[in-house]
């Protein structure tokens, strides 16, 4: 026992001073601008020999807390870079005029100000917000129907689930182009008039919100099966005893007792919908004019604010304007995340 | 349970769930048919995309052909990327997860329910609102370390190990919950270290929400386009799946043969593997949910 633990205690010093000894390096070599391809390597290995060090530390009262630390380690740290760091950072960029690359001043909420003037960005808020109230009923009343359907007593009910929840499986990219040819290329033939209903800014919105719930009920439909079937059978079969109608049964014995799924799934499609992007991209990029709208003439028709944050930023080269609408777009979520929780708070304690 | 159903109503509800299926397979089946053609000719699809006549096995592989050695798409490379860039976040996104979520769940201090509150509340952080300063972070980071972060796969998968952490602690913190303390207790009795406890007891009653968060994010993550092509750009030498058919759909305007074969080819995938695990897939995007 004492000859393994020094065994340790050697193994442990030596990889934490070159754990440390690589790190310091790497950092020297970053300061000082060389220009030598592996101290990224250097970093890394570097940060894993102090955790291996850290590992092989004998003492036993602190084992503990150190392998506590080097289980959160990967996550914390990773989540940090990326989620952390970024958003404090963006919120701060939105007060600025940054490029993308570079700040140079301060600007307060200039670009706040800004985006409220500019009424394509308006008209993309405006747009997203019937998107969402659209999606909300239609996605929920149409995955009740098929989760009604899915539970009814019919033939090949899990040849038809799978069917339904398939369009969910694929990314919005390859749908949306599928459905740009349908639209373009099959329907314009079936119908015949020659006219695509992408070409047109109302009828390429309702197009939209198509796909859109083709693609999200099959999910909303598996979430509210499992509302259904948790209601006890007895129950239903009480219902019939008593000479209760199907409807009656539906609306008074169901969707009473599936209230707290209708909820999740409420706010599921509400903040799914008001984040569309890859559709809305691969299926009009966000094109449609618009005549008349308060006084200007619009191209973006059918760009929704996530597809108008992308472009302000990426195409347009606004990063500073993007930035400041993305938060706006956080903050928006943010409410409605909160009342979400109010919502489901409230309903657990009537419960 | 509940009566059986009169031929009447039976008929009407079974009717409406058929037409119901044909039409959400019917894009599917669309895309079926028309990779069987040509898009010019009499029966090609831009004169007839729905009829079978113009259909033919030969057609078929000459399209494959043109779009899997197409240099804007590249099918091989570009799978390739995605499955590796899928497998080894999930791979340590379980690992990393379960780990973090058993730190937590088992050291009720001031700091382990700080870390899992901020996890908790960054769930409602949109993409939109970091996508710009991650580039730019990770571009300056990158370049500060002499790494490459922005196009190279271990950037991606460091940024879905940020992105899909917060989920997966969360979920795997529920099922931690309901593994018995005293199971743990009797380890440490015999003999077994603290993190032994973890990899041989715990990790392993993990597996059901290891399943869930695994398919939860994995269907993110394959299917997942901004990210990707904001680290990788729209044309650099990396590309995932839906990446390189946004590339080749940009460069091949309206070649509908070509374009319905990439999508084809980016479905197939993602298609089979929901063929084999239907019932896992289907009840973990629920649970997901539900959580």
């Amino acid at each position: 026992m004492e000859s393994k633990n020094s065994a340790k205690k050697v193994v442990s010093l030596v990889l934490l001073l070159l754990g440390v000894g690589l790190i310091v390096g790497a950092l020297v070599l970053d300061f000082t601008g060389s220009k030598f391809s592996m101290r990224g390597a250097m970093l890394i290995v570097g940060i894993v020999a102090v955790l291996a060090g850290l590992y092989f530390i004998p003492s036993s009262g602190r084992h503990k807390d150190i392998i506590n630390v080097i289980f959160l380690f990967p996550l914390l740290f990773t989540f940090c870079v990326t989620v952390i760091i970024p958003l404090v950072l963006g919120i701060f960029y939105s007060m600025t005029d940054w490029t993308g690359i570079k700040y140079t001043q301060f600007v307060g909420f200039a670009n706040y100000a800004a985006m409220f003037k500019e009424v394509p960005f308006l008209w993309s808020l405006l747009l997203t917000i019937l998107f969402v109230v659209f999606n909300m009923i239609l996605v929920n009343v149409v995955a009740f129907v098929l989760a009604l359907l899915c539970t009814s007593r019919i033939r090949g009910i899990g040849f038809f689930r799978a069917a339904y929840f398939l369009p969910n499986l694929i990314g919005g990219i390859v749908l949306g182009y599928v459905w740009q040819f349908v639209f373009n290329n099959v329907l314009i033939k079936v119908i015949g008039n020659g006219i695509s209903l992408l070409s047109n800014t109302p009828t390429a919105f309702m197009a939209i919100i198509v796909v859109y719930i083709w693609q999200y009920a099959g999910y909303i439909m598996l979430i509210y099966i499992n509302g259904l079937v948790t209601i006890p059978g007895e129950v239903i079969e009480a219902a019939n005893i008593d000479g209760a109608k199907p409807l009656a049964t539906l609306f008074r014995i169901k969707i009473p007792m599936i209230a707290s799924t209708i909820t999740i799934c409420t706010f599921l499609t509400l903040t799914s919908a008001f984040k569309q992007f890859d559709v809305n991209m691969a299926l009009t990029n966000g094109t449609g004019s618009v005549q008349n709208f308060m006084g200007s003439y619009l191209t973006n028709g059918t760009q929704m604010l996530a597809l108008n944050i992308y472009n302000t930023a990426i195409s347009k080269n606004s990063y500073a304007l993007g930035q400041a609408k993305a938060v706006l777009f956080f903050i928006i979520l943010a409410v409605v995340s909160l009342i979400q929780v109010r919502i489901s708070n409230k309903k657990e304690v009537e419960l | 349970m509940k009566t059986k159903l009169r031929t009447g109503p039976f008929i009407l509800i079974m009717a409406v769930a058929v037409l119901v299926a044909i039409y959400t397979l019917m894009p599917f089946i669309l895309v079926v048919i028309n990779v069987f053609k040509s898009y010019n000719g009499e029966f090609g699809i831009a004169n007839d995309p729905i009829g079978l006549a113009g259909a033919s096995f030969t057609q078929f592989g000459q399209n494959l052909k043109n779009v899997i050695n197409n240099s804007n798409f590249s099918f091989w490379s570009a799978f390739g990327t995605s499955a590796i860039i899928t497998v080894v976040s999930l791979v340590l996104l379980a690992l990393f997860g379960g780990m973090a979520a058993w730190v937590i769940c088992r050291n009720k201090t001031r700091w382990s329910q700080m870390i899992y509150m901020v996890f908790i509340a960054s769930m409602i952080i949109p993409f939109q609102v970091v996508m710009l300063p991650l580039i730019s972070t990770f571009r300056d980071v990158g370049k500060f370390v002499g790494l490459s972060m922005l196009q190279s796969i271990p950037g991606i998968v460091f940024a879905y190990l940020g992105f899909g952490g917060a989920m997966t602690v969360f979920i795997l913190t529920g099922m931690v919950k309901t593994v018995p303390y005293a199971l743990e207790e009797a380890a440490s009795i015999d003999g077994c270290s603290y993190e032994g406890i973890y990899f041989r007891i715990v990790f392993p009653l993990l597996k059901p929400s290891i399943v869930t968060v695994t398919i939860l994010n994995g269907m993110w993550i394959w299917n997942d386009y901004l990210l990707p092509s904001l680290m990788l750009g729209q044309n650099g030498k990396v590309k995932t799946l839906p990446v390189a058919v946004q590339a080749f759909v940009g460069s091949y305007v309206k070649q509908w043969d070509l374009i319905l074969t990439a999508a084809l080819l980016a479905m197939v995938p993602m298609i089979i593997i929901f063929l084999i695990g239907q019932k896992q897939i289907m009840s973990g995007m629920v649970e997901g949910a539900v959580k």
